[in-house]
């Protein structure tokens, strides 16, 4: 299982999913209501890491954390 | 050097423990940028979520670039609420001459609005209302829209 949180905006609780690849993620996610909206304007980052592929694997216990767009200041 | 407050920043405080801090350490420049809530769309303060562990990486990339200019980073914000007319976020680049700190304080600044992992909304009555608007798509951002 990975962790998936929602952070800022995002009107999603965390969530425990099981995925093998953030591509596979993405198709679990772009059928859930509440954050398919946000998926093409969010960062991704795996234990605190940006990533920039959706080849990135996932292994159990990781952490991947949704950033939508920013305005600190 | 990166200070999160759970309030409004103590500007003369942080501008005054900054300067006597470094003092000892030669510095010839000290350029400080204030953002300060401005009152404008009705609001009375604005609120701010912050993901500390990325932005802390963020910062000390930009500490690292800083350092091999022989230059110093130091940088603020707020947490929470903040109300109109005062401050959520100070930032200060100190260095031994004046160009290198203006630059900095520059590309800092800039980059710093486009990818620290800070979200904004305003504050109008009771609700907390996404600055969706006024926010960037971090670097790099979208690519588990793309997978369809």
């Amino acid at each position: 299982m990975i962790y998936v949180e929602f952070l800022g905006p995002i009107p999603k609780e965390s969530v425990e999913i099981e995925a093998a690849s953030l591509r596979e993620l993405s198709d679990i996610l772009s059928r859930d209501e509440d954050v398919k909206e946000w998926l093409s304007s969010s960062a991704v980052a795996v234990n605190d890491t940006l990533v920039s592929s959706l080849d990135t694997k996932l292994k159990s216990g990781d952490r991947v954390s949704l950033l939508p767009p920013v305005c600190g200041g | 050097m990166l200070e999160l407050a759970s309030t409004e920043l103590d500007v003369p405080e942080i501008l005054t423990r900054w300067y006597t801090l470094e003092l000892q350490n030669n510095f010839g420049a000290y350029i400080p940028f204030v953002g300060i809530v401005r009152e404008e769309g009705g609001i009375s303060a604005l609120s701010f979520d912050v993901y500390e562990p990325l932005l802390r990486s963020w910062f000390d990339t930009w500490q690292t670039r800083a350092k091999e200019k022989g230059a110093k980073i130091r940088m603020a914000h707020s947490k929470g609420d903040v109300r109109v007319h005062a401050s959520s976020f100070i930032a200060a680049v100190f260095s031994p001459k004046r160009r290198v700190a203006l630059e900095f304080i520059d590309e800092f600044v800039e980059d710093f609005k486009a990818n620290a992992p800070i979200w904004k909304y305003d504050v109008l009555g009771n609700k907390r209302v996404y600055a969706k608007d006024r926010s960037t798509p971090i670097k790099g951002s979208g690519i588990l829209g793309k997978s369809r």
